[in-house]
């Protein structure tokens, strides 16, 4: 692997940028790997990047239907922080920003990592009082969060209506300073050079058609370039693993929804940090280029369209207008849609299955791009020793039967 | 925007007057002192996902209040047919070409005219607002 700096950049100036190397290959499939994920989105890539770096498992395939980061990596509003309720979620979450804060250097790959803060606004007594119970827990959990007042709200975000006129006037918010945004396709393609040049095999254009199964215990998959053999497949398709899941005889408490994002026209830089409201329910970032970065609600219906509806975009326009009302003349360019794989609880599945060697790494729902890092790691290290790691055992699918629920309703963001 | 026929209005309706309320013909267990974990944990939290036909119970919530049933295509949006609480659909995923012969509501191919026109001009008329 050519190792990205800033010599190299002056070396490949004077030739032109001709001769720089392909970021990954595009081999044929080989018959047989240790391992084999199947999804090549962040989390995919990831577990791949991992399960070769640290865990040294480098006979691994990556299985991809489409092309890499092409799902909901390349469709979220890139928001990283970890301000969740709960201690097993809490530290998923801050094990996952802990390896932003070094992924750039560690990938070798400008993932444009920027921790420019995250605010999440309260409109109501109640907003309040969950903020200020969230915030404790945040940080008897060791992750820097605070409750702010609407003057430092002011200071921090100078564009946010406080005033008393708006129709639910801003009463306060939590301040996770070491939140931010990160490049979310520059995430994708770091994992995915990284784990190639470790020896991963990245297989796009291959659909998964079926599990080979046998005597309960996984043996390959089938696809439609070939059968493909190995004993440990880990299942990390977002939206899509419901239909994985019901190859493979398994079902799982998901429901796949489209939500929706749009951005606007470039803009000069107005917005410092980012900001989510739970109760008008939207939620407004900058991105680099100029574009104001706006994310919906999920659509109510289940659907797999990678569309959403008008009505969510009215509804998402009128909260971010609530809050910032210079917006209200700003022109929307583009408008897309993922399919989310919501679980009942708004938290995670990394689970094995009653199928031996098959694990699934599901139901991210509205807020998976945050854990990308994280998710990979703990899920490869699980995928290597066959046992869950310890920051992945709480979220097994078994909680749905035993009752041992996480509900991170309340810090997930996005109302599902 | 779905544009729903709502069985007990008998008229159609546009998509903000309702809302989606998740798999339809649900049954809670019949015998609760002698329900094992696990099936209660398949009552409450599993569900049916399908790339495809689904059947669904939707409220007229800003009009009658009732609850139906749709029967969806949920990769094309199609919706085939509703009907009211107690009966069961005469779609199923296992009906052949559905589409054509029922549809009510259909995505004009593009991605932002989802259920804009209908094909069965019977099952669609429209109503004089």
């Amino acid at each position: 692997m050519q190792r990205y700096s800033g010599f190299g950049l002056v070396k490949h100036a004077l030739g032109h940028h001709e001769n720089w190397e392909r970021q990954w290959r595009n081999p044929e499939p080989k018959k047989r790997y240790d391992v084999i994920i199947v999804g090549g989105g962040g989390h995919g890539l990831a577990t791949a990047y991992y399960l070769a770096k640290e865990f040294g498992v480098k006979n691994v395939a990556v299985v991809e239907k489409g092309w890499l980061g092409g799902g909901n990596t390349a469709r979220n509003t890139t928001i990283v922080r970890s301000n969740y309720l709960w201690d097993e979620a809490g530290r998923l979450y801050n094990h996952s920003l802990d390896l932003w804060k070094g992924l750039s250097q560690d990938l070798n790959y400008n993932v444009m990592f920027s921790q420019r803060g995250v605010l999440n606004l309260g409109h109501t007594l109640q907003d309040m009082r969950d903020i200020q119970r969230r915030v404790h827990a945040n940080r008897l959990n060791g992750i820097d969060s605070e409750v702010v007042t609407p003057q430092q709200i002011k200071e921090i975000e100078p564009q946010l209506d406080i005033s008393s006129r708006a129709r639910y006037p801003i009463m306060g918010a939590s301040w996770q300073k070491s939140a931010g945004v990160a490049r979310h396709d520059a995430v994708a393609w770091g994992f995915a050079r990284g784990a190639d040049a470790l020896g991963v095999d990245l297989l796009q254009n291959t659909e998964v058609t079926g599990f080979k199964i046998r005597d309960g215990k996984v043996l390959g998959v089938h696809t439609n370039r070939g059968d493909i053999e190995a004993n440990t497949v880990g299942c990390v398709a977002a939206g899509n693993s419901g239909v994985l899941a019901n190859m493979a005889g398994i079902k799982l408490p998901l429901e796949s929804h489209p939500l929706q994002a749009l951005v606007s026209e470039p803009l000069k830089p107005i917005l410092n940090t980012v900001t989510m409201s739970n109760h008008v329910h939207g939620y407004i970032s900058q991105s680099d280029k100029g574009d104001l970065v706006i994310g919906a609600g999920i659509d109510g219906y289940l659907g797999y369209g990678q569309r959403g509806s008008y009505p969510t975009i009215e509804h998402t326009l009128q909260a971010i207008v609530e809050m910032f009302p210079m917006f209200s003349r700003v022109r929307m360019n583009r408008q897309w849609g993922g399919i989310v794989d919501t679980c009942p609880d708004a938290c995670p599945i990394l689970s094995k299955t009653k199928v031996k060697g098959l694990y699934f790494n599901c139901g991210w729902g509205t807020g998976g791009f945050k854990a990308t890092p994280g998710s990979g790691h703990v899920f490869a290290a699980s995928l290597a020793k066959g046992e869950m790691h310890p920051i992945a055992a709480p979220f097994s699918i078994d909680r749905f039967h035993t009752g041992a629920l996480i509900d991170e309703h309340g810090a997930a963001g996005v109302a599902h | 925007m779905f544009y729903i026929f709502c069985p007990y209005c008998k008229e159609h309706r546009e998509e903000e007057e309702f809302h989606a309320r998740g798999q339809a013909h649900l049954m809670r267990p019949s015998d609760p002192d002698n329900t094992s974990d696990e099936e209660w944990g398949d009552y409450l939290f599993f569900r049916n996902n399908p790339r495809g036909i689904h059947h669904e119970m939707w409220v007229h919530s800003v009009g009658c209040r009732k609850f139906f049933n749709i029967t969806r295509n949920t990769v094309t949006y199609d919706i085939l047919e509703t009907y009211p609480m107690g009966e069961q659909p005469t779609i199923t995923a296992a009906t052949p070409d559905v589409r054509h012969e029922q549809g009510v509501q259909v995505a004009d191919g593009g991605w932002q005219t989802v259920g804009a026109r209908s094909e069965n001009k019977a099952l669609n008329e429209e109503t004089s607002s």
